[in-house]
């Protein structure tokens, strides 16, 4: 479980998040919707330490991540596939998966064989350069690196960015199947709200970097006053 | 067969290889810092040249030369790791003409204390292996039982570090750091650690280089001052992200020079850097200093 209290970010006098709070439970789906520059990057980014707040707390189970370093935040197992996929080109496919196992107690063969299993299409290509994949294997790449480590956490920004309808849909399930068999917190960043919503048990709506609502999936997908929100009809 | 390995082009062919290997080292100990931390070390042959005093001088007072030489490699190590730490760190995301300024700086400043520390040294640094060139049916051939140690040195050195940056995990995770430090945090991987080490490796590779550049000759602060400007050269051809670039400039390096003493003008032979230089970049335009403007810690 993640907990945000009081959330507050800067960019020198921008300010990107203002005074967000709300909660990603264990073994749900939470997404995050809002219109570009909402600031949902910037949440995920505070999440795993890049960024520092001005103030706010974030806690994975009892334990505070404001004032951990990135890399420590992520061997206490959140994983992040951030925006854009950070997909390594210049590594092959077995080496963006070793490097994602490494830093943790994982068995390197076993967690690639599992990563393979779960994403098929990976498994023919995993001796050529990352660079040489497409949009849809680079994100599944991107999301067995970062579920190889076994993480309890999984924050991903915008996994469908770039995909055909159809991949995308093929993404969001693999994602709710992923969340219910791992038990993980998963945290979803979304420009597709409708996607996100349709899976998602809970949902944030980000507007100017204050929580515009929180609530169930089903609750913000009812309420027509949000959309605007996140649909980027913003006035 | 003596005659021919006596021969002018086979003579110059050794000679410029034994010359090449050792600029091929610095040049490989300059990639490797240059990939993992971006920064162009300007005070590699002075480091060098610092922990070889260090190690080596204690030649004179009758220690093994082995025992020395790993003295001085270990010098070397502790200096590169304590020099970023120190020096470099704290310009990580600065202008990439900082930490250049301050290793030129500091390439001076290593330079003086070498010289107020070690005041005076006229003996001969020994070698461990005989540097009397083999003699076939009254012909000289150019090589000798140091130069095999020296090149069978510089290629062991190399295929260790390939292999370390190709076959291991711990290479990987170099490699990462250097090609995308923020993706690799996010994957646990504890990048500042391996910039420390990249400088460690580096160092401890320049150190090796010195120590061979410096044995039969007497120790000074500046031996390593002409073989770096070849070795920079050989580097920047090589395009500075190619460790196997920099050893194919740095080998051609030392033949050009060898060729250009033995048949043209031996105050041309200094330029050989140059001429690899020039050639270089009209084969490989984008040469020097490459593509990635974006890597940056
Ligand atoms: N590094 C930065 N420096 C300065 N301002 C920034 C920086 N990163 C983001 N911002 C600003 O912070 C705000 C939130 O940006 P953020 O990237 O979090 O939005 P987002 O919701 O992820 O948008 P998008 O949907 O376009 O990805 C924006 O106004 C943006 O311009
Ligand atoms: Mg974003």
């Amino acid at each position: 479980m993640i907990r945000v209290e009081n959330l507050s970010v800067s960019y020198g006098a921008v300010a990107a998040l203002r005074d967000v709070t709300f909660e990603a439970p264990t073994g749900k789906i939470t997404t995050v919707i809002g219109a570009n520059g909402a600031g949902k990057t910037t949440l995920l980014r505070t999440i795993s330490g890049l960024v520092k707040p001005r103030q706010g707390s974030i806690r994975l189970g009892e334990f505070e991540l404001i004032g951990t370093a990135t890399e420590e935040i992520a061997r206490r197992g959140v994983g992040h596939v951030p925006e854009g996929r950070g997909v390594i080109e210049e590594l092959t496919v077995e080496e963006n998966l070793r490097l994602g196992a490494l830093a943790s107690k994982v068995d390197l063969a076993e967690g690639i064989a599992r990563q393979f299993a779960q994403f098929p299409a990976l498994e023919s290509r995993r001796r050529n350069y990352a660079a040489t994949l497409s949009g849809g294997e680079r994100q599944m790449l991107a999301m067995a690196r970062a579920l190889i480590a076994r993480p309890s956490v999984l924050l991903l920004d915008e996994p469908s960015l770039g995909l055909a309808p159809q991949v995308t849909a093929d993404m969001m399930r693999t994602i709710s199947e992923l969340c219910a068999s791992e038990d993980l917190t998963v945290i979803l960043v979304e420009q597709n709200a409708k996607s996100a919503l349709r899976i998602a048990h809970d949902a944030v709506v980000l507007h100017l970097g204050r929580v515009a609502a929180f609530g169930t999936a089903a609750e913000i997908a009812a309420d027509e006053s949000l959309r605007r929100y996140y649909l980027g009809v913003v006035t | 067969m003596g005659t021919f390995l006596a021969s002018r082009v086979m003579t110059d062919i050794f000679g410029g290889l034994a010359t090449g290997a050792v600029v091929a080292l610095i040049a490989l100990s300059l990639v490797i810092i240059w990939q993992s931390t971006h920064v162009l070390n300007f005070a590699q042959g002075a480091m060098g040249m610092f922990a070889t005093f260090v190690g080596m001088n204690l030649v004179f007072h009758g220690l093994n030369y082995w025992l020395c030489l790993l003295l001085s490699v270990v010098t070397g190590m502790v200096l590169g790791g304590v020099t970023e730490r120190v020096l470099i760190r704290p310009l990580y995301g600065k202008p990439e003409i900082n930490p250049i300024v301050v290793m030129i700086g500091f390439l001076g400043v290593i330079e003086a204390v070498i010289a107020s520390i070690w005041t005076t040294n006229i003996t001969m640094l020994p070698s461990p292996f005989s540097q009397i060139y083999y003699q076939s049916a009254g012909h000289t051939i150019l090589v000798s039982p140091f130069i095999f140690y020296e090149v069978a040195l510089v290629a062991i050195v190399v295929i260790a570090i390939a292999l370390l940056f190709r076959r291991t995990n711990l290479g990987l995770q170099m490699r990462a750091a250097a090609l995308a430090p923020e993706v690799s945090r996010l994957l646990g991987v504890r990048v500042g650690r391996l910039l420390t080490l990249g400088w460690i490796l580096s160092t401890g590779v320049g150190t090796l280089a010195a120590v061979v550049v410096s044995t039969g000759q007497v120790l000074a602060p500046t031996n390593m001052d002409g073989i770096f400007v070849s070795a920079f050269i050989a580097a920047a051809v090589g395009g500075l992200e190619s460790p196997l670039g920099a050893i194919i400039a740095g080998l051609a390096i030392g033949l050009t020079e060898q060729f250009i003493l033995d048949f043209w003008s031996t105050s041309i032979a200094p330029l050989s850097g140059v001429i690899v230089l020039v050639i270089g970049l009209s084969l490989r335009p984008q040469g020097l200093f490459t593509k990635h403007v974006s890597r940056r810690v």
